[in-house]
């Protein structure tokens, strides 16, 4: 047998003045990381398939495993990383494109950590939120640039677009069913709907089992256009064209065949057992009059009934195209920022194309506002909102509303392993084995989301008060709340804020 | 009277229901004493199958208990008022009539006859202690009503969702 | 160094008045100097001014110019910005009396013109108010050292830093007659220098004072600012100002909707409305969010006929009202009313949002 070049990336510990020989780690490794020897009687690792999903660690009754980064030596070299090196062992071995999930690992900087937010004292007192209304509801949609209004009888004349309420400013990114599980989209749905709020099919299609999910449902028009046909699009609140996802701008989504089983395959439209890879472009859309077609045929086809939403990748002229997409009839702009979370992706497309979700966003809705035309159409970020505190930035920069992803998988259970392409998720999530998709119960995990999201209402409201601001619309683009910390001339510039310490 | 019950829907075979069992009945109460140190008697529930399709097994405390008719010392007993099977492992002669009686394959026979007792031994409080521990909802400690019964099996198997 | 308002945002308290007769009977500035010196505490010398409306009938259909000039330079361009502009009718220097305490004082000059017809067709699709806010803007942001203070018709404003009653001196203000008198003392948090930071603000026969520290200042600015306008001093009294005349010079609504917009209802209060109302609150919401103005403010709004006062709808900022016969009086407290008017009639608090719109009864009758 040849040598595996392959090296371990983590070490399984095990404290034997701990461990019981339960079997139970062994037993929940879908990775078959643990294992038993009976002749020896001890439970034993093979640490080379442990990905660090943190199954075992959690379950185990006596906490008696640990998981580490394994500390083999690295080369001498600040150039030739063990990462490359790996990488490279990798591809020497299979020839074929790295794939790998979830955001980047490369270290990019991370503006949300570079803004600080601001508070009233003295001149202009805080809210409670405690003992007052604190407004954090969002409307989405297209709005006419002024209303004619009858004042006698307090009418509206303007005639006006369909629009989308939110309890929250949060809605649940794309996600399609294949990529994740069933249960893990249906516990989406859930909460989706007792948070008032919205998830989202992704491009595999609308499963049966969450049509009852109608009202709180946007369901994507992507280039390879799974699932979709009139009933997909009727069942819908919103649609979503995806044009380019922040993991992969530039290419088309990519679903590996072991993840395709009967149920998706029905759900999506396409052979079982095939690799669904989505054509780079939508091959009716090279340009951006293209686009304004595409967008009128799903309003015509929908009556101009539903908000039609775009989603583009983060990439250096966004500000331009979000422009030609607010002009060609898009009623929500998604910019999806490059650190954000994928099921499969091209790792050296991941980790090197697009830009940050922060600049994106604040050069985007700076242009839009340019040219005079930010407030017709909703804008959503997308790509790693961590926290409630970077959603609030991300508002005072000019967001609408925010798309996360990666946050609601983490509250059912994603340890961040970033192996989703590998089918095998231990926590039910990025798999459709049952055996492992039976670990992750929609009624448990939704109200964990909706526990997390209401948490992050909570503190967004706190933070709202603390500023003086009792609606959501007067943070919104309110970018005098932030401040830069850590940040060049040139960044503070495309953020468009000032310098800890500068006044007003 | 309140029973376990257990579905397969949701058996995850980690086992941890074994694990929380055998440290509850066993004397200091720690698991790995209990396990590395007692060297304790085996769980009274266990997991039946393996991870396509498993099962927690225990007693079920039937209202006309086929263990306590046979037990031949007076050691298996159900309780008047709770309705609870216990052994008397004094009076137990280990004759394993009640092992060949039972229905479940819930009673285990290591030198004394030993069964689920609903942790009412003084080791637990609330819910069983397997209940306590399952980790996905595959153990449910209920009234045995009728409706109860079907209420949690609907919610189980998603009709009710 | 110190920087001037709009290199920086200086947060301020203030006191506010004002005194208005709807018979359009014109008095002198005794009374509102009066008024608001009652408040001097809520000031600190840093700021005070007043607009006055009605106060030059001989000229009532030209803009009159109010602008401050800090050098001869200054002077000879915004002459010279006005000549190609519009057309001069009269221009002279601002009478003012010596006051010991006033120091800095710059060149105050007032202009009264016409703007030039072809240039209002060429550069403004002959809107000729929408013009001359082009002008005012240009002088403000062109023109180094020059600063227009009031452009209105019929109507001007008189500020500086010092006192307001201090300012009145300055101003000779009981020289002048007017049918509505606003007033406001400043209370600034660091130390400004420049006159065109105090307050009233103005725009075309819009005048402002305003008593707060808005919270929505960045949401409010980044949205008007598409439409033409320019911050250029960082103030909330300069958003509220663009925001109203946006509204209902720019959008063709009411005042009262505009203050309905900008103090909009609560989303549970909306929720409880008949479809109709919620349909009505919800697009007013949904298109004009980001002209709700948050944080504690009362302003006092002047307007070629009449004025409007308006809270915020917490109500974190007091302003009272009181009648007697054809005068109604606004205060930031009740004893710069009573100083005036010992048996003011009517008194109350003004509500949180709800506008209060007094008109003159011309005006009125005009409707």
């Amino acid at each position: 047998m040849p040598i595996n070049y392959l090296l371990p990336a983590f070490l399984v510990e095990r404290d034997t003045n701990r461990c019981i020989k339960c079997g139970a780690c062994a037993r929940q490794c879908s990775n078959e990381t643990h294992y038993k020897d009976e002749d020896l009687d001890i439970m034993c690792v093979h640490e080379e398939r442990c990905v660090n999903c943190q199954r075992c660690v959690t379950i185990c009754p006596t906490h008696a495993l640990t998981i580490k980064r394994h500390e083999q030596a690295q080369p001498l070299s600040n150039n030739w990383t063990g990462g490359y090196i790996q990488d490279i062992a990798a591809q020497a071995q299979g020839g074929a494109v790295l794939l790998s999930s979830m955001g980047t690992q490369k270290n990019y900087p991370v503006y949300w950590d570079h803004m600080l937010l601001n508070a009233s004292q003295v001149t202009n007192p805080s809210i409670d939120p405690l003992r007052e209304p604190m407004e954090t509801k969002v409307i989405l949609g297209r709005k006419p640039e002024k209303l004619v209004v009858d004042e006698k009888t307090k009418t509206i004349k303007t005639p006006m677009y369909p629009s989308r309420t939110l309890g929250v400013p949060i809605m649940f990114s794309a996600m399609s069913f294949g990529s994740i599980s069933l249960n893990a989209q249906k516990s989406m749905a859930l909460a989706a709907r007792e948070l008032g709020t919205f998830f989202n099919t992704g491009e595999g299609g609308l499963h049966q089992d969450l049509r009852e999910f109608h009202d709180n449902c946007i369901v994507q028009v992507a280039s390879g256009r799974f699932g979709v046909d009139r009933d997909y699009l009727e069942q819908a609140s919103i649609i979503e064209i995806k044009i380019g996802q922040g993991a992969k701008p530039g290419i088309g989504g990519h679903l590996p065949g072991e993840k395709i089983n009967d149920e998706v395959s029905r759900t999506r439209m396409i052979p079982k057992g095939t690799d669904a890879i989505s054509p780079a472009p939508h091959h009716d859309i090279y340009s951006i009059e293209d686009l304004r077609q595409l967008i009128y045929s799903l309003k015509e086809a929908t009556e101009y009934t539903k908000p039609v939403s775009v989603k583009i990748a983060a990439v250096h002229n966004a500000p331009a195209i979000a422009s030609g997409m607010a002009r060609a009839g898009a009623d929500i702009i998604v910019i999806d920022g490059f650190r954000g979370g994928t099921g499969a992706a091209p790792t050296r497309i991941k980790d090197n194309v697009g830009i940050p979700i922060e600049l994106a966003l604040a050069s985007v809705d700076q242009r839009l506002r340019d040219e005079g035309i930010r407030n017709r159409v909703s804008l959503v970020p997308a790509g790693s909102f961590r926290c409630s505190a970077d959603i609030v930035k991300a508002i005072a920069l000019g967001a609408d509303a925010v798309y996360c992803a990666s946050a609601p998988l983490i509250a059912m259970g994603c340890h961040m392993c970033q192996s989703c392409n590998k089918g095998k998720c231990n926590w039910g999530i990025a798999t459709q084995r049952p055996e492992l998709t039976r670990r992750l119960r929609p009624e448990v995990a939704s109200q964990r989301i909706v526990n997390l999201v209401t948490a992050w209402n909570h503190e967004i409201q706190e933070m709202l008060g603390g500023m003086g601001i009792n609606a959501i619309e007067s943070l919104r683009g309110n970018r005098l709340m932030l401040r830069g910390i850590g940040l060049n001339e040139k960044e503070l510039e495309v953020l468009g804020i000032k310098y800890a310490g500068e006044v007003m | 009277m309140k029973r376990i019950y257990a579905f397969e829907e949701r058996c995850l075979n980690c086992r941890l229901c074994e694990v929380a069992c055998k440290t509850a009945h066993s004397k200091s109460g720690d698991t790995f004493k209990a396990y590395m140190l007692e060297n304790a008697l085996p769980g009274r529930v266990h997991v039946e199958g393996d991870n396509q399709l498993s099962v927690a097994v225990n007693c079920r405390h039937c209202s006309h208990p086929n263990c306590v008719s046979g037990c031949i010392s007076g050691a298996l007993s159900k309780d008047p008022v709770t309705g609870i099977v216990t052994c008397d492992t004094a009076k137990c002669v280990a004759c394993r009539t009640c092992v060949a009686m039972c229905p479940f394959g819930a009673v285990t026979v290591i030198e004394k006859a030993h069964k689920c007792d609903l942790c009412t031994t003084g080791h637990g409080n609330g819910d069983p202690a397997c209940v306590r521990a399952c980790i996905n909802g595959a153990l449910i400690f209920v009234e045995s009503d009728e409706e109860q019964v079907k209420a949690v099996e609907d919610n189980v198997s998603g009709r009710g969702l | 160094m110190l920087r001037r308002e709009g290199d920086i945002h200086i947060p301020s308290g203030c006191a506010i008045s004002a005194i208005m007769d709807r018979s359009g009977t014109r008095h002198d500035g005794t009374d509102i100097i009066k008024s608001i010196a009652l408040m001097h505490d809520r000031g600190n010398g840093l700021g005070g001014g007043f607009a006055a409306y009605g106060i030059y009938p001989e000229y009532k259909d030209l803009y009159a110019f109010h602008i401050f000039l800090e050098d001869k330079q200054a002077r000879l361009e915004v002459q010279s910005y006005i000549e190609e502009k519009f057309k001069l009718e009269a221009s002279e220097k601002l009478p003012t009396r010596k006051v010991a305490t006033i120091k800095d004082a710059p060149l105050i000059w007032r202009f009264f013109v016409a703007p030039k017809p072809d240039h209002v067709k060429d550069e403004a699709d002959g809107d000729e108010e929408q013009y001359v806010m082009n002008c005012v803007m240009h002088i403000n942001t062109h023109i180094r050292g020059a600063f227009v203070s009031s452009s209105g018709k019929d109507m001007g404003a008189f500020k500086g830093v010092g006192y307001p009653e201090e300012m009145g001196e300055f101003y000779r203000l009981e020289d002048y007659k007017a049918w509505l008198w606003t007033a406001h003392g400043r209370f600034p948090t660091n130390t400004p220098g420049w006159w065109g930071g105090a307050h009233p603000f103005t725009l075309l026969n819009w005048s402002i004072v305003h008593n707060g520290e808005i919270s929505s200042y960045d949401a409010n600015r980044r949205y008007i600012e598409q439409f033409g306008y320019d911050c250029a001093l960082a103030t909330d009294t300069e958003a509220i100002t663009y925001i109203f005349d946006h509204l209902v010079r720019q959008h063709g609504l009411s005042l009262e909707t505009a203050a309905h917009i900008m103090c909009a209802p609560g989303w549970d209060e909306i929720d409880r409305m008949p479809a109709d109302a919620k349909a009505y609150e919800t697009a007013i919401r949904q298109v004009y969010g980001p002209c709700l103005v948050n944080g504690p403010f009362s302003v006092i709004l002047g307007t070629g006929d009449g004025m409007m006062a308006l809270n915020d709808r917490l109500k974190l900022r007091a302003l009272m009202r009181a009648e007697k016969g054809d005068i109604v009086y606004f205060a930031s407290e009740e004893s710069a009313i009573r100083v005036v008017c010992e048996d003011a009639e009517n008194l109350r608090a003004v509500g949180g949002g709800v506008p209060e719109i007094v008109k003159l009864y011309s005006a009125e009758r005009g409707n």
